[in-house]
């Protein structure tokens, strides 16, 4: 050997031991068969198709985005009948793509007769060497899980509501003084904002990654949708279903997880998605549909998918084509074909009434029982929809029912701008409220056409108004609604430190001659905002949003009458104001579930003044109020129906001075514990400083006399004499000179 | 009882003051009133029903404080025109005058009206710095000392506010970064500190009638009562806007606390959101009693009547407002029967 070592040392390569560094950078080769796919239920032929046939088969799984060479297919072949033997190897480069080739065209028909149904090459060994002998499966152990509206058996009845601060989401309990506490609060909690499901039973949580439901007492995760940087969530009404919508379409990067909750490539590049809250499967996708001619800046109409009441559908409106109703669970479209409506703009699903609930449930108990007792009518949904003006058509409302897609009513309206359709929540009526202008097309004007439902050929009535109305809302289960007009020339021109000047007026559905006759106008307001008490009856009007004005007015509207008493009484009597209040800066109102409590709140999202919330009875007394900084939300948890029926409501109603008793009671022995305990808290404060203020004077006193100096000078004080000052005042009241004539 | 505001009726005479007003003070009788502002004035007033009873006249800039001594006799007076003057509250002849290199901050009399503390800014090159003067109280006044008894200059974070505590020897400082001290008047050492009193600036410093216990007000929001002689912190008052001055009411257990938004950005809020009201807290239990709105910028200064009879503020907008209290707050027992020590 001729070689020279390093600093005279020789090194012998085949003396050192590699076989640990060998074992760590040892190139693993993939010699598994993950990678090889047996595809049966492909056509037997014979050698001159062969070629054909691969190609086709290539350019299928191609299309679905799976693609493979001819090649690497291996076709085993039955040498006797010269024939193949009807399935195939299809060698993929790697696992990943075999396992989205499964995926996708397992099940695939290539033609009338064939259907393709693959396995994995590795699979068929694995089931050969399963064990024949049956093992019985170990039963899971059971966990109870809590219940999801465990918050209602709060022995207090208390409410809860939601508030997003900062950082930090905290769920309080609202109840008297003593009774308010935090019920769980979790920094972090959300990326975005919280939303509760519509009877209360979820609270959701927005992240980057996609939605997240919770619930039960101690917050548990319930379920998630991955959905990645999800804005807007809507939640069927009766808490089946979600939808959400991200600004940004969806992506499925490569190697993603596959499953049915979460996307597919299918869904590439679409807004919206339904989800089953059970499973949490994802059950459709849409694109986002922005009205004909509007740029993508334009704010997304939401929420974009309208649930029917009793979550059977779901319609998407194609702004100027089509409304498409999916029927749930299986998001097909209804009837295989949406309904085509030229020019339409907007629709409504008519909301159930308690009475409709009741039926449907009494007929489903009869269903189950075997007795099937048909009811005069069954329950049909019914969709509200209206189409603009084009050229010689006029406007038009429509209701039509569905899933029969009869046309039950329609109307022609003239010289229209705007219409929006407000139900009322028992789908007794629909408002239509009709933005008109002149043939001038210069002013506005308003007309509301008000269609009674319940009634026979659905008449409707009109009530014409003069001024521009800003905000409709109908009183919750009543037959009033609440409007807010405006004639202010700025209305419109929004700027700073404009107020914008409002009437508000009241409607009320008069029975003997069953039209709407206004009840009061209360004019000069301020108010933008009408909020109804969830119960109906009293009402708040808020001023919102605005920097120098922030009133609150409650008003109740049976205020003389009880139940009995209301149909004689004098037309517009009832209607009392309650009272005022001020809430600087508010941006939101929000009654509690019970409609005793509102809550205002003035949210960092919109401004940085005085940001918090505080909380209100229905007659404008201030219960509670906190100024906090970064505040953000706050959100009433709503609750679902009562169980009880009908009769049992009334039997407690006719025994509340029973049950008020037992309350009063509680109610004065908490307040007379609270006040002891502030008085004593107070004693021991006054009892400290007393203690700590005569050492204090001794010692005052003792150094006074050390140095020598004339005592305390509050001595001093006490001795000083009063000054009496006598002060003399001389006024003429009248001067008459007379003249005396002699 | 009507607010009286300290203002002539006649607009083209001149007018109380035109500019943000920076100090109050009552005489020990109550009956007079004392007024600096930025307007490089000195106002005295009658309190009981604001008829301005003279001027003192000299100072070429803002007056940043005043304080008159126990027999109303001698009135000295701190000013951005680097002077410290003494007036004769009768005449309102100026008697003496010191020259300092930066403005004066802050003076006060002790309690045998025989010596002065002033502070003087740190500006230009100049270490802010504490003096004691001695007053020569024989004659008509005019025959002072040019040279202070002692002087030190605190080290850290510069002083704002100061006052004789119980002793003579010792000077109670408030400073800008929160910190209240006791130094020793005549060595200059810091005996005893408290270097998280506050969180902020300290506005203003104003004693109980014994020098026993002092309350400040800070820009963080709060005021404090300390114990003068260990500087413990005995009662907390949280409020929601930046505090410009605290007064103790005496007779009553109460405490006034002035305040608001910065006069920087008093433009840009309403006059809601800058909170320029005067609070009424009740000093032992920490709990506030009321408020009294009036002013249209921040409350700079308040002060109550020794004989607790009345309160005065000074603002920003350049209105001093002075409130004789009703029968119904004397007689108002809100806390029930506690009997509170004075």
């Amino acid at each position: 050997m001729a070689s020279n070592g390093v600093n005279g040392a020789f090194h012998d390569d085949e003396e050192i031991d590699y076989s640990d560094i060998e074992a760590k950078y040892q190139v693993e080769y993939d010699e598994s068969f993950d990678n090889i796919l047996v595809v049966d239920g492909v056509p037997i032929i014979d050698k001159a198709k062969l070629e054909k046939l691969l190609q086709k088969i290539a350019k299928d799984f191609s299309r679905k985005g799976c693609p493979i060479k001819p090649d690497n297919i291996t076709v085993p072949w039955n040498d006797a009948a010269g024939k193949s033997k009807g399935y195939l190897f299809m060698e993929f480069s790697n696992a990943d793509d075999a396992a989205r080739a499964l995926l996708t065209m397992n099940g695939h028909a290539f033609d009338a007769k064939h259907t393709f149904l693959i396995n994995r090459f590795t699979d068929f060994e694995r089931y050969l060497n399963v064990d024949e002998t049956y093992h019985e499966p170990a039963p899971e152990e059971y966990k109870a899980k809590e219940h999801l509206r465990a918050w209602l058996g709060d022995p207090q009845g208390r409410d809860q509501y939601a508030t997003y601060r900062g950082d930090d989401v905290e769920v309080h309990w609202h109840g008297k003084p003593s009774q308010c506490e935090v019920a769980y609060s979790k920094p972090n909690w959300t990326d975005l904002y919280v939303s509760w499901s519509p009877m209360g039973t979820f609270m959701a949580t927005l992240h980057r990654q996609g939605v997240r439901l919770w619930g039960g007492t101690s917050w548990e995760p319930q379920q998630r949708f991955a959905h990645p940087l999800v804005k807007l969530i809507d939640f069927s009404p009766n808490e089946q279903y979600v939808v959400t919508w991200s600004f940004d379409p969806i992506v499925v990067r490569e190697g993603a997880e596959q499953g049915p909750q979460y996307f597919s490539p299918e869904d590439e590049g679409n807004n919206i998605a339904v989800w089953d809250i059970r499973t949490g499967h994802l059950l459709r996708t849409f694109p986002s549909a922005y009205a004909e001619g509007g740029e993508e800046k334009k704010q997304m109409p939401w929420p974009a998918l309208k649930w029917s009441p009793d979550d059977k559908f779901v319609g998407r409106v194609t702004p100027g084509q089509q409304i498409s109703v999916y029927e749930l669970p299986g998001m097909h479209l209804q009837g295989k074909k949406s309904i085509k409506i030229e020019g339409v703009v907007d629709f409504e699903w008519r909301p159930m009434g308690d009475k409709d609930r009741e039926d449907m449930e009494k007929e489903n108990k009869a269903a189950a029982n075997g007795t099937p007792i048909k009811s005069k009518k069954a329950w049909e949904n019914m969709l509200a929809y209206w189409t603009p003006e084009v050229q010689n058509q006029p406007a038009r409302v429509t209701l039509s029912s569905f899933p029969s897609r009869e046309i039950l009513r329609q109307k022609n309206l003239f010289n229209v701008t705007e219409c929006k359709l407000y139900w009322q929540n028992q789908g007794d009526f629909l408002c239509v409220k009709v933005d008109r202008h002149t043939k001038t097309k210069k002013s506005i004007f308003c007309n509301l056409e008000i269609f009674r439902v319940r009634e026979k050929d659905y008449p409707v009535e009109i009530v014409e108004l003069k001024d521009t109305v800003t905000d409709f809302s109908w009183e919750p289960k009543g037959e009033r609604f609440a409007l807010v007009s405006s004639s202010d020339p700025n209305l419109g021109n929004p700027g700073p430190g404009i107020t914008i000047k409002t009437d508000v007026s009241f409607y009320q559905l008069d029975r003997t001659k069953g039209d709407f006759k206004p009840l009061k106008t209360l004019p000069a307001r301020t108010s933008n905002t009408v909020r109804w008490s969830p119960r109906g009856r009293h009402v708040v009007l808020a001023t919102v949003g605005s920097s120098s004005k922030s009133e609150l007015e409650f008003w109740d509207l049976d205020f003389t009458a009880d139940e009995t008493r209301r149909e004689g009484a004098p037309w517009g009597t009832g209607i009392q104001h309650l009272g005022t209040a001020d809430h600087y800066a508010l941006t939101d109102a929000e009654w509690d579930p019970s409609g005793r409590y509102l809550a205002t709140s003035a949210s960092a999202w919109r401004h940085t003044l005085e940001n918090g919330y505080a909380i209100w009875d229905f007659r404008g007394q201030e219960l509670e109020k906190h100024i906090l900084d970064r505040f953000k939300q706050f959100l009433w948890r709503p609750r679902p129906p009562t169980l009880l029926t009908k009769e049992q409501q009334r039997q407690i109603r006719r025994n509340l001075k029973e049950y008020s008793r037992v309350f009063d009671e509680e109610d004065a022995a908490e307040e007379s514990n609270v006040s002891a305990e502030l008085i004593a808290h107070r004693k021991r404060l006054v009892d400290e400083w007393n203690a700590w203020r005569v050492r204090c004077k001794e010692e005052v006193a003792e150094e006074r006399r050390k140095s020598g100096k004339k005592s305390e000078p509050a001595k001093e004080k006490a001795v000083e004499e009063k000054e009496e000052i006598e002060l003399w005042i001389d006024e003429v009241i009248e001067q008459i000179e007379e003249e005396i004539v002699e | 009882m009507r607010p009286i505001l300290l203002q002539e009726p006649d607009p083209d005479h001149f007018a109380g003051h035109e500019r943000s007003l920076t100090q109050i003070k009552f005489n020990r009788e109550g009956d007079l009133l004392f007024t600096c502002s930025k307007d490089s004035i000195i106002n005295v007033w009658y309190a009981h029903n604001g008829e301005r009873l003279g001027t003192y006249d000299g100072h070429n800039g803002t007056v940043w404080t005043i304080d008159v001594d126990s027999s109303s006799r001698f009135l000295v007076s701190g000013s951005a025109d680097n002077t410290m003057r003494l007036w004769s509250v009768e005449t309102g002849k100026c008697l003496f005058f010191w020259e300092f290199p930066t403005a004066v901050k802050r003076v006060a009399f002790n309690e045998e009206d025989d010596q002065v503390v002033c502070i003087t800014e740190q500006r230009m090159g100049h270490q802010g710095a504490v003096r004691v003067f001695e007053i020569n109280r024989d004659g008509d006044g005019t025959n002072q000392s040019k040279e202070p008894i002692s002087m030190f200059n605190p080290v850290g974070s510069k002083a704002v506010v100061c006052a004789f505590a119980h002793t003579n020897d010792l000077i109670i400082t408030g400073h800008e970064s929160g910190k209240v001290s006791l130094f020793d008047a005549k060595s200059g050492e810091e005996v005893q500190l408290n270097e998280h009193a506050h969180r902020d600036t300290v506005t203003d410093l104003q004693l109980a009638p014994d020098r026993s216990y002092f309350i400040t007000s800070s820009k963080d929001k709060t005021a404090r009562i300390h114990e003068t002689r260990t500087l413990t912190v005995l009662k907390t008052f949280v409020t929601e806007t930046p505090l410009n001055s605290a007064a103790i009411a005496p007779g009553k257990p109460y405490i006034l606390l002035g305040g608001g938004q910065d006069a920087m950005s008093v433009t840009t809020t309403s006059l809601r959101q800058g909170k320029f009201e005067t609070r009424f807290w009740h000093k032992v239990l920490e709990e506030e009693v009321g408020r009294v709105k009036g002013h249209f910028g921040p409350v700079n200064t308040i002060a109550v009547s020794p004989k607790g009879d009345c309160y005065a503020s000074g603002g920003e907008d350049g209105f001093v407002r002075v409130h004789h209290f009703d029968e119904t707050y004397f007689r108002a027992k809100p806390y029930g029967d506690l009997e509170i020590e004075d």
